[in-house]
């Protein structure tokens, strides 16, 4: 055998030219998309690094728990921060049963035909509607047509089409991510589609459809424009400390409408209370989302299979 | 001897697409019919066809008739009581995610059974049956789908067993299952054969020789030949093809 060919131990652990450049590209890359992936974490560093920053001077228990005073100079979030929370826990309770349940009819029950494809259509397209769209069509809705007037109730209907949508993909991903095995499985049984659906399917996707509803916290916290026309108001004294102060066919404040008034509408004041402001938004929604992250974990360890 | 299921002029198109041509044949009661036959000759969909589960596929027409001790499948009313007279094992194992004495007790459950004592007598004849029972007795409350892949599968067995079904219809099932677990399954249905009438759709032609009483060989949604598995095997079969295949010379 010729000695140029020949494969000795040596040779084959001896770097060559083309080893080295391939390593040094290989490093490259890997820091590259490191650096990438690290700016995604500088701006939210950023942004609550800065918002803590400014905040500071006016941060206090009191802050959220007194109202507004002074024609928003002074005082705290409470008629705000329990607006939000009405808004919010109304809105998700009309939308995530629908949306769960649409969901599961779509995926489990209908077979694919011109309906089926008119629904998923139309919730694609409603998840890509601007939420001033939603906004208009709320105040026709349920502002003026229902009868509702300017409410809580009305905006958070309006906050529950806004939801509806991504709330219905969320649980489709959810449901997908039961293998169609077991549900033959279970077919193969005698088992109805409800059996299936009951003991198997939702046992083991509940998870991730609760994760989803869950982040749709956060997203019907911070929409200012569906609420604007539709019930939250610039001001409304309400009792402290009480969290049965807002009647839900009642108007009411909300932290993201809030936010935007005292920041262009109000002039003189106090710096802090702004950034208190978006502190406390952006809190309680990095909270609930914190919540759906510890309940994701926990339900992943049961995870069986 | 009784007929347990006669099937006549059965056809199924997947849409356009000719899955059956119009097969008839009858299967004995108390007997292993092998089926065999490459890809796509439709052995997966007959099985379908007999439970009825084919009617979650999209798309799909049938028609001529399928009897099951006199009875036309297709006119009775409760398609659930159907499927649990026939158990199904499919290629892949399946264990759900329960337990394993859940695995087994969810078709009784199903149809209402409460009674622990009852389940619990279901359960340890099942897993008995498909000769599982020693190696899970002292673990039944733990995940059927951490068990091994030749250990679901007879899960899978000790499943469909559990509504005492009269059918036992097998599909590959020895596809992902070690030499030896293969051996202990074919004892197991050895057994079973007599308390049930088995259909057994195998890519293995050497299983179905070892097991049949009967054979069915099937080509493109044709059945060629269906004979004693003796014939089948010999050196004249009723036709060619089915002699080419047993011996390996086309596929």
């Amino acid at each position: 055998m010729n000695n140029n060919t020949e494969i000795t131990a040596e040779k084959m652990f001896t770097e060559t030219d083309i080893g080295r450049r391939n390593r040094l590209i290989e490093n490259v890359f890997k820091v590259f998309f490191f650096i990438m992936t690290c700016l995604m974490i500088l701006p939210l560093l950023l942004i609550i690094g800065y918002l803590f920053y400014k905040a500071l001077p006016v941060l206090s228990l009191d802050f959220l728990f007194k109202n507004p005073e002074d024609n928003m100079r002074a005082g705290g979030l409470w008629a705000p921060f329990l607006g939000t929370i009405y808004l919010v826990v109304v809105s998700l309770l009309v939308a995530a049963p629908i949306g769960v349940f649409s969901a599961v009819y779509l995926n489990e029950y209908a077979r694919e035909n011109w309906f089926t494809r008119i629904v998923n259509l139309a919730v694609v397209n409603l998840a890509g509607v601007p939420s001033i769209v939603h906004a208009l069509f709320g105040v026709g809705a349920f502002v003026l047509f229902a009868g509702l007037g300017e409410s809580i109730l009305a905006a958070s209907l309006t906050l529950a089409i806004m939801t509806l949508p991504v709330i219905i993909a969320s649980t489709t991903e959810a449901l997908k991510a039961v293998p169609m095995s077991f549900r033959e499985a279970c077919w193969n049984l005698g088992a109805t589609r409800w059996q299936t659906i009951r003991r198997i399917v939702l046992p083991n996707s509940i998870s991730g459809i609760l994760t989803g509803v869950i982040l749709q916290v956060s997203r019907a916290a911070g929409e200012t424009a569906p609420i604007m026309f539709t019930g939250a108001v610039f001001y409304k004294a309400i009792a402290e400390g009480d969290i049965f102060a807002y009647n839900i066919i009642d108007q009411c404040m909300a932290l993201s409408l809030h936010l935007y008034t005292i920041s262009t509408q109000v002039p003189d004041v106090t710096e802090g209370i702004p950034y208190g402001t978006a502190i406390v938004l952006v809190g309680s929604v990095l909270l609930v989302n914190a919540a759906a992250i510890v309940l994701r974990v926990y339900l992943r360890t049961r995870k069986r299979w | 001897m009784k007929n347990k299921i006669e099937i006549s002029d059965l056809k199924v198109y997947y849409g356009e697409k000719p899955a059956l041509n119009g097969i008839s044949f009858d299967v004995h009661e108390n007997e292993i019919l092998g089926i065999i036959g490459p890809a796509q000759s439709g052995k997966t969909t007959l099985l379908k066809v007999i439970n009825r589960t084919l009617e979650f596929t999209q798309d799909i027409s049938v028609q001529g008739s399928v009897m099951l001790d006199g009875v036309d499948i297709y006119s009775i009313g409760d398609v659930y009581a159907l499927r649990k007279q026939i158990g199904m094992v499919l290629p892949l194992p399946v264990g759900l995610p329960l337990s394993i004495y859940d695995n087994v007790a969810f078709a009784p459950r199903t149809s209402g059974l409460r009674d622990k004592v009852e389940l619990d007598e279901i359960v340890e004849r099942c897993l008995t049956q498909a000769a599982l029972w020693d190696e899970v007795k002292d673990r039944l409350d733990s995940l059927g789908t951490k068990l091994s892949g030749g250990q679901q599968q007879r899960l899978t067995i000790a499943r469909a067993l559990s509504h005492q079904p009269e059918i036992l219809c097998l599909d590959e099932f020895s596809i992902a299952v070690d030499p030896i677990t293969t051996m202990r399954i074919e004892d197991v249905l050895k057994d079973l054969k007599n308390e049930m009438t088995i259909l057994l759709v195998t890519n293995l032609v050497q299983q179905a020789k070892r097991l049949a009483n009967r054979t069915a060989f099937m080509l493109n949604g044709d059945l060629i030949e269906i004979d004693e598995t003796d014939v089948i095997f010999s050196d004249n079969p009723g036709q060619e093809s089915t002699y080419d295949y047993v011996n390996g010379n086309f596929g």
